[in-house]
């Protein structure tokens, strides 16, 4: 190591000044305030986000006409005021839920096959490669989403009219299947997957070598093994992986922005055009908001901030909560 | 033991059999049942019961479950049919997750790679209609590197302080409620959306500070943005360096802060790299934060710090948004450009990671 080279110098003050105690030398505290500092850098920049969107949200809170809960439009430039955040409440939590039913099951699909059935050494390049899928920017699965999936989603949408038609979220009065809800549900259950997969990959390979083989030696097939051994210890981990996974769906902005044709409406048909979300919204009204717009922006941005946060808290919690199951080989 | 009854003990002592040395398929027979349900799902197709690749490639998917499931039920018995219907079903899995990764990288590549020449690499969109074909992202790459090469200034410092905070100093410090607090938002922050982040630059230091749009302000929002990998990752490559080596260093009465800048961070560094180079690569596709903290420009503009300047998502949003032909073809081609930069960052990370990797045993 490089630091014999400073032994010579030093080694008998030093040894002694340490024995007395009182060793304070000038470096140490101010390397250790540093990275002190650093770290309370951190939880600042935190507080700080919530406070300058809070405070840069009031404006628009006092002029606006409308209840800004209940509300689906967005007029905020207009005089008066009228906007809400309904509709981008709704178009947020279906377009997550759509993504959550699909991500999640293949999700930890992937997650078992990489860790419990394919071949070893198979498994590392698998796993690298879902974690590629994660490398892609938001921006290009948007465009993916509007050039590549919309013309195969055609087929699937009329099929969906015709034979699940009586279900209100599957039928389509308008006969256009592009720029719909579904379709970025669709498309974020992609984008989320590399989160739910890595995640629960990671629990998976956690679950005590012991417990897999009593499980196995009592004569169980894979399947009762993984259903004994595996997911009862997996399971914290897997909530909160689905969790994570919801977060970073409640959020996305880009790709949903280019998918949906914005339209602040509540409309049940998932496969019709329209819908829009917190983030999507932001992104697409930003540059031609007014101070008022820019304001009420800045609110839906709290709102949706405010939501994400208690996600991941609960998500974080439900891991640290179980701490005392990791790691126990 | 004495209890069971001999009926039972034979139907137990037969089942144990039947584990043991029971009736299982043959070898082939996943095969057959795979090479089957083709060809029956073909020629429904022929006989136009079915159309389309994907209709039949479903068909036979589940004619292959059906049949498998099926044949082994009635030759090993239910609980052998339901393993072999979760290991399919498991394969299914990965095979639906694997098939988008293929199809937008696909993608990219055709719909990218006609645009790329010399000239789309050394020319700005400066006085390039959008319906015109021509012009380049030269002014983009410069952008992109520029920013993401502060926020990596500004990012990666802190980030590494904050790991040495919560690996070497916290165990000992008098308030674990600090290191734990600072532990968990960590985590939290991994999870707030770009987006916000970027609204949070805009409110703190365009609207309060009253500093200009600029690529420094995309840059802020960026660093904010890695901070939380940087942490995460430093904090584990912290961990896995020997306790022996600090002990070993502290016992030469080296002071702390001498044995961590030259013991401990030389040791860990390839891992650091490692972390700091994945996390660039996270951010440099963000388009979001960008959008409302820069201005769209289509010149070429080397300072981050004054004006308007481009970057690579923004020039791949302004191209597909404007919507011609010609524009949409350039984004695809500036789609391209960003995966093949994240992807050579991602490779890199790879091979420092190996070669240090060696270094660590």
């Amino acid at each position: 190591m490089s630091s014999t080279r400073e032994l010579p110098a030093t080694p008998a003050p030093t040894a002694s000044s340490g024995i007395k105690g009182k060793s304070v030398r000038r470096g140490d505290t101010v390397f250790r305030g540093l990275s002190r500092i650093a770290g309370i850098a951190i939880l600042l920049t935190m507080s700080l986000i919530a406070l300058f969107l809070v405070w840069r949200s009031i404006p628009s809170f006092t002029v606006n006409t409308a209840n800004f809960f209940t509300t689906s439009e967005w007029f905020p430039d207009q005089t008066p005021p009228v906007f809400g955040i309904a509709a981008l409440a709704f178009g947020t939590l279906m377009t997550s839920i759509i993504a959550m039913i699909l991500a999640v099951p293949v999700g930890i699909g992937v997650a078992l096959f990489i860790s419990h059935y394919a071949h070893r050494r198979m498994s590392a390049i698998l796993a690298f490669s879902t974690d590629l899928l994660a490398a892609v920017p938001s921006i290009i699965f948007g465009m993916w989403g509007l050039e590549f999936l919309t013309p195969h989603m055609q087929g699937l949408g009329q099929w969906l009219n015709d034979y699940l038609g009586f279900i209100p979220i599957f039928r389509n009065d308008l006969g256009q299947y592009s720029k719909s809800i579904f379709i970025a549900g669709v498309v974020l259950a992609i984008m989320i997957l590399p989160t739910i997969s890595a995640l629960s990959r990671e629990v998976f390979t956690q679950v005590p070598r012991g417990n897999i083989e009593a499980s196995l030696a009592l004569g169980a097939t894979r399947w009762e093994m993984v259903r004994q051994a595996i997911f009862p210890f997996a399971k914290p981990g897997m909530i909160s992986a689905a969790m994570l996974g919801l977060g970073r769906a409640l959020g996305e902005t880009i790709a949903v922005a280019l998918i949906l044709s914005a339209s602040n409406s509540i409309n049940w048909h998932f496969t019709e055009p329209g819908g829009n979300t917190f983030a999507a919204n932001i992104a697409l009204r930003w540059n031609e908001a007014g101070s008022t717009g820019l304001s009420a922006l800045i609110a839906s941005g709290l709102v949706l901030f405010i939501i994400t946060l208690v996600v991941n808290v609960v998500a974080r919690g439900i891991i640290s909560r179980h701490a005392e199951f990791r790691g126990g080989n | 033991m004495a209890t069971v009854g001999s009926g039972e003990f034979e139907r137990s002592t037969s089942l144990l059999q039947d584990a043991l040395a029971g009736r299982r398929l043959p070898r082939w027979g996943v095969g057959a049942v795979g090479l089957t349900s083709l060809l029956a799902a073909y020629l429904l197709n022929v006989l136009t019961v079915v159309d389309g690749v994907a209709g039949t490639f479903l068909v036979a998917v589940l004619l292959f479950v059906i049949g498998q499931t099926g044949w082994s039920f009635t030759v090993e018995g239910r609980r052998h049919a339901v393993d072999r219907l979760a290991t399919t079903t498991v394969y299914a899995a990965f095979l639906i997750a694997v098939t988008p990764l293929v199809a937008v990288l696909g993608t990219v590549l055709v719909k990218g790679f006609p645009v790329f020449s010399a000239q789309f690499f050394t020319t700005s969109m400066r006085n390039v209609s959008p319906r015109s074909e021509g012009g380049g992202l030269y002014h983009a790459l410069i952008g992109t590197l520029e920013q993401v090469g502060l926020a990596a200034l500004i990012g990666v410092p802190i980030g590494v302080l904050a790991a040495v905070y919560l690996v070497e100093y916290a165990p000992e410090a008098k308030s674990r409620r600090l290191s734990s607090a600072i532990s968990f938002f960590v985590d939290v922050m991994t999870g707030v959306p770009s987006v916000v982040i970027g609204l949070f630059i805009y409110t703190a230091f365009i609207l309060t500070l009253g500093l200009p749009r600029s690529g420094f302000a995309a840059s802020l929002a960026l660093a904010i943005l890695m901070l939380p990998v940087i942490v995460r990752s430093t904090e584990e490559m912290l961990r896995l360096v020997p306790r022996d080596l600090r002990e070993s260093s502290l016992a030469l009465g080296i002071p702390r802060w001498k044995t961590i800048l030259k013991v401990v961070l030389p040791t860990a560094l390839g891992g650091i790299i490692t972390g700091a180079m994945l996390s660039i690569a996270r951010v440099a596709g963000e388009t979001a934060p960008l959008l409302l903290t820069t201005f769209l420009s289509q010149s070429i503009n080397s300072n981050p710090f004054k004006g308007p300047q481009a970057a690579l998502p923004t020039f791949i949003w302004d191209q597909f948004t404007s919507g011609t032909d010609a524009s949409r073809a350039r984004a695809w081609g500036g789609a391209l450009t960003l995966i093949v930069l994240i992807m050579i960052l991602y490779a890199g990370a790879k091979v420092i990671a190996r070669l240090t990797g060696a270094k660590k045993s």
